[in-house]
């Protein structure tokens, strides 16, 4: 069993406590300390900032041309935090329980509870950074609901929460870059780790712009590196996210914890073609005020507009009347499946659902009219009225919608499909944040902790801030103090040399392939196995077949694949082989988990496994631990358990009913 | 909706280095569909160069939904395309016409040199907001975040200006590669927030300073930022920049 080191004491002290009793270094030894970060996203960006602020040395790392590009910018829709702002019961221990009951019971109760500690924190963080959340007329800030709560602790900056949030955590990184106290690297990709004497102490970088591969020493390595929902090919992220510095990091000794789950988001914008190389988001705020159908009959030929009432199935509002349309994503998802595997879908591809804003339009356009005392009134300027709000807290949305879809939303209701979107597995990481390398920690979406088989709406970015901001800068210290002796090691010795003659070999077999085929056209065969046997429902047998498709795809991948240019030069297609690589083999392990986890729960849904209405499954008996598996060669991992005991919360079945 | 299918031209700049001379490339690209995006064109013209043993268009991109800025591309003479208020990678298909020739070329700008074909290097930009687009906060430092209220219409004023997605459309556009409009919704957005007052003054100073020695052009007034903003931030912003600074040049000791 693996021990995840939670400190004893009770739920609520134990990060009280922990703080209170961790080792510090002095600020004259900080000085001394380097601490590589890899990836600036909100988890990255955040770190880097608040260690340099603490004195240590950083070197920050991100593939983009500038760190404020990192896709958390993407996240639309908000971030909790538990201010109970809004007087509706919420508090610390809700929203820990929420993230709990969300997760399906099976994430770690002292993270999570953490998590939602330091969740007021990060508000007020971001507020003094100048982070422009929506506020009230009264000059407070405003906050809306987002899925699996029933109280509103999600804070906003329109449909740009995301991009607000590590535009704030980017200026604070750049201060410090301005300060001396980071040295950032753009364009440049993290090819290994480098250990000595068993701990991580430093990594392989490859300059993206001259191919040259760099050698970085740290003292302890941060993968902020994201998530790897793109082992899909068509997922929300973005094109150049990848699971490289983790998958690195797993080949190194660190253990891959829960890889199947993964999060498929239920309001994307369905797919188009076959031509298609991203999936977009339409955020989870809008089902505060859309509701989600489709036609009562089969066959139904009429426009959405020309469907009456009465034959409309409302079918989440219908399954899940307690929380209605804001049931968590991974049963809306499974919901609307459901409804088009059964022939109700709409739109040419029958792939997709109808969210509608026709009655929240004429909603708010009455209480506008009661708002600004209006008497004789028609139809058509309530529905004015009504537009006019709904494009004040979801404009950008729509305007996206229409670019890409060329449909008006305002007019006609939008068609939605699930989407791959988050994924909750990631690098095992115990309470520290500190993988099964010592030295090695991981962060925001890499690290597999907060969210179990579910991850909530708008906690992603409480996760990535909590902690970039308010934990590892404990918790690495904690280490670091037992390091104040060591002086930094030159990049001579043998062990940075070794390494960066490995990914140099690897790098020259890749390009000496000189086969036909594209790393694109790999990844997108890639992604078409893991979606249909690896995605909202799996089998065993669909498993067993993947992982046999995805074994003979690597074979192929390795003896016909081509990289046009050089090694030493700007080279995308080169990036982007080594990216794929990677990918082949974590869809691999995420099949062999998934196969191996012989129950439903949250996002990882075994056909073999649900109750008579259809609802994931659980099985707590055998199966509630977090899967971590240990790479042991080629096609070949040990499983690790981690027992996860539940002394506050009692696991039930989910019900949002 | 029903798909149609078009053959198109395009007429692409092709540089292998910072240093290499450049030239246009005309390349066909056949049975592009209108619901495809811009940048799906690309990939597809890519793919083929890459089976056919060439050497595919190097471009930025990432996100390709429209908010992280990577994307840039001047598409028919206008950065980002023919389209208003969006970015290249949100361009579809359906904005042209069958038989079409596309001219594309990277961002023009001294201070954005060219890395290869499309792709430039913006890091002039992260050196501006090195200058002082930041507020001087710790982490730590904060106090309840409703413990300062915002007049709505600051708020929401200062929310516009942070909407910069930092792709450096703006310079592209202008005939003097003027950053003024980057560099005023920075000091706009925290000149407009309680939180950015103790250090008004030095920020818009010392980015304005930055923004000189980085070799951008200076501000005419001809409004081409304005026009072809992705997030259209607004010119109004370049005015407040002015005001700031004159303000605070005429107080600095």
């Amino acid at each position: 069993m693996l021990d995840a080191k939670i400190p004893s004491g009770n739920l609520d002290d134990k990060w009280v406590d922990y703080k209170g009793h961790c080792k510090l270094v002095n600020p004259a030894n900080k000085r001394k300390m380097e601490v590589i970060i890899v990836g600036t996203g909100l988890a990255g960006a955040s770190a880097a900032a608040s260690m340099a602020e603490l004195g240590y040395k950083v070197k920050a790392f991100c593939f983009q041309d500038s760190p404020r590009r990192a896709h958390s910018i993407a996240a639309q829709g908000g971030i909790n935090a538990a201010k109970n702002y809004q007087n509706d019961g919420d508090s610390v221990f809700r929203l820990f329980y929420d993230t709990i009951k969300g997760g399906d019971y099976r994430s770690r109760e002292a993270n999570v509870h953490r998590l939602a500690e330091v969740s007021t924190n990060i508000i007020d963080q971001c507020v003094a950074q100048g982070v422009p959340f929506a506020r009230e007329y009264g000059g407070l800030l405003s906050n809306r609901s987002f899925g699996g709560t029933q109280v509103q602790r999600t804070f906003y900056a329109a449909g740009q929460t995301g991009q607000q949030l590590l535009i704030g955590a980017y200026q604070a990184l750049e201060r410090q870059v301005a300060l001396g106290n980071v040295t950032m690297h753009t364009r440049h990709e993290m090819q290994d780790i480098v250990k000595i004497d068993g701990k991580a102490k430093g990594i392989i970088a490859r300059n993206l712009i001259t191919g040259e591969l760099e050698k970085h020493f740290g003292h302890a390595v941060l993968i902020c590196s994201g998530g790897y929902g793109n082992v899909y090919y068509l997922s929300t992220n973005a094109m150049g996210s990848n699971v490289t510095a983790a998958w690195k990091a797993h080949k190194q000794g660190a253990y891959f914890a829960n890889p199947c789950f993964t999060q498929i988001h239920p309001t994307c914008i369905p797919v188009s073609g076959d031509h298609q190389s991203k999936l977009t988001l339409m955020s989870e705020s809008l089902r505060n005020d859309g509701r989600i159908w489709v036609p009562k009959n089969l066959g139904e030929t009429r426009k959405a507009n020309d469907i009456p009432e009465a034959d409309r199935d409302y079918f989440l509002e219908r399954r899940y009347p307690a929380f209605g349309n804001l049931v968590p994503r991974d049963v809306a998802s499974r919901a609307a499946k459901e409804r088009c595997d059964a022939n109700y879908g709409v739109g040419t591809s029958k792939q997709a659902v109808y969210l509608d804003y026709a009655a929240a339009i004429e909603r708010y356009g009455k209480i506008e009219v009661s708002k600004q005392g209006l008497s004789d009134v028609s139809t058509e300027q309530i529905i004015a009225l009504g537009k006019e709000v709904v494009k004040e807290k979801y404009g950008n949305l729509f305007n996206m919608y229409s670019k890409i879809t060329g449909e008006n939303p305002y007019e006609v209701p939008m068609r939605i499909y699930p989407a791959v979107h988050y994924t909750m597995g990631g690098l095992w990481v115990d309470y520290e944040l500190q993988t099964t390398v010592p030295g090695l920690y991981a962060l925001g979406e890499a690290n597999f902790s907060d969210h179990g088989a579910n991850r909530l709406g708008a906690s992603a970015l409480m996760q990535g801030l909590a902690d970039g901001y308010f934990v590892a800068p404990y918790t690495v210290g904690n280490n670091l103090a037992d390091d104040i002796y060591n002086a930094a090691i030159p990049t001579t010795h043998s062990a940075f040399e070794e390494a960066t003659q490995k990914v140099a070999e690897r790098i020259a077999s890749l390009k000496n392939i000189n086969g036909k085929q594209s790393a694109e056209s790999f990844h997108k065969r890639l992604g078409k196995i893991i979606w249909n046997e690896c995605g909202m429902s799996r089998t065993a047998a669909g498993l067993k077949q993947a992982i046999a498709d995805v074994q003979a795809l690597k074979k192929e991948f390795w003896s016909d694949l081509r990289i046009p240019g050089e090694i030493n030069e700007y080279n995308p297609e080169l990036d982007k082989a080594n990216r794929v690589a990677d990918f082949i083999e974590l869809g691999e392990l995420m099949c062999v988990d998934a196969l191996a986890r012989e129950e439903s729960c949250g996002g990882h849904f075994r056909e073999e496994y649900q109750t008579p209405e259809g609802e994931a499954l659980r099985d707590d008996e055998n199966y509630m631990y977090v899967a971590a598996w240990e790479n042991k060669g080629a096609h070949e991992w040990e499983l690790h358990k981690e027992a996860l005991k539940y002394e506050v919360i009692k696991p039930s079945q989910r019900n949002y009913k | 909706m029903s798909q149609n299918t078009m053959n198109l031209k395009v007429k692409v700049w092709r540089q292998k280095n910072a240093n290499a001379q450049g030239a246009f490339v005309t390349y066909d690209v056949a049975g592009i569909s209108d619901e495809m995006s811009f940048l799906e064109m690309m990939d597809i013209l890519n793919e083929r160069l890459i089976t056919e043993g060439g050497d595919p268009v190097a471009f930025d991109h990432d996100c390709r939904e429209g908010i992280c800025g990577m994307c840039s591309m001047y598409i028919n003479g206008k950065p980002h395309g023919p389209w208003q208020a969006n970015t290249t990678c949100q361009l579809h298909m359906r904005a042209f016409k069958d038989g079409e020739t596309i001219v594309i070329e990277p961002w023009r700008a001294n201070s954005f040199p060219i890395v290869k074909d499309l792709t430039v290097d913006r890091s002039a930009f992260d050196r501006i907001i090195q200058a002082g687009g930041y507020i001087s906060v710790n982490t730590g430092n904060a106090v309840d975040g409703n413990s300062l209220p915002i007049e709505k219409q600051n708020a929401d004023e200062a929310f516009a200006a942070a909407m910069c997605i930092g792709c450096g459309a703006c310079v592209a556009a202008c005939k003097n590669s003027s950053a003024m409009l980057f560099l005023s919704a920075k000091v706009s957005h925290l000149a407009l927030l309680p939180q950015g007052a103790p250090e008004r003054k030095s920020r818009v100073l010392k980015m304005v300073a930055q923004m000189d020695k980085e070799g951008f052009g200076s501000c005419t007034n001809t409004g081409a930022c304005e026009a072809t903003c992705p997030k259209e931030i607004s010119i109004a912003n370049i005015a407040r920049l002015n005001n700031e600074y004159l303000g605070a040049s005429l107080t600095a000791q």
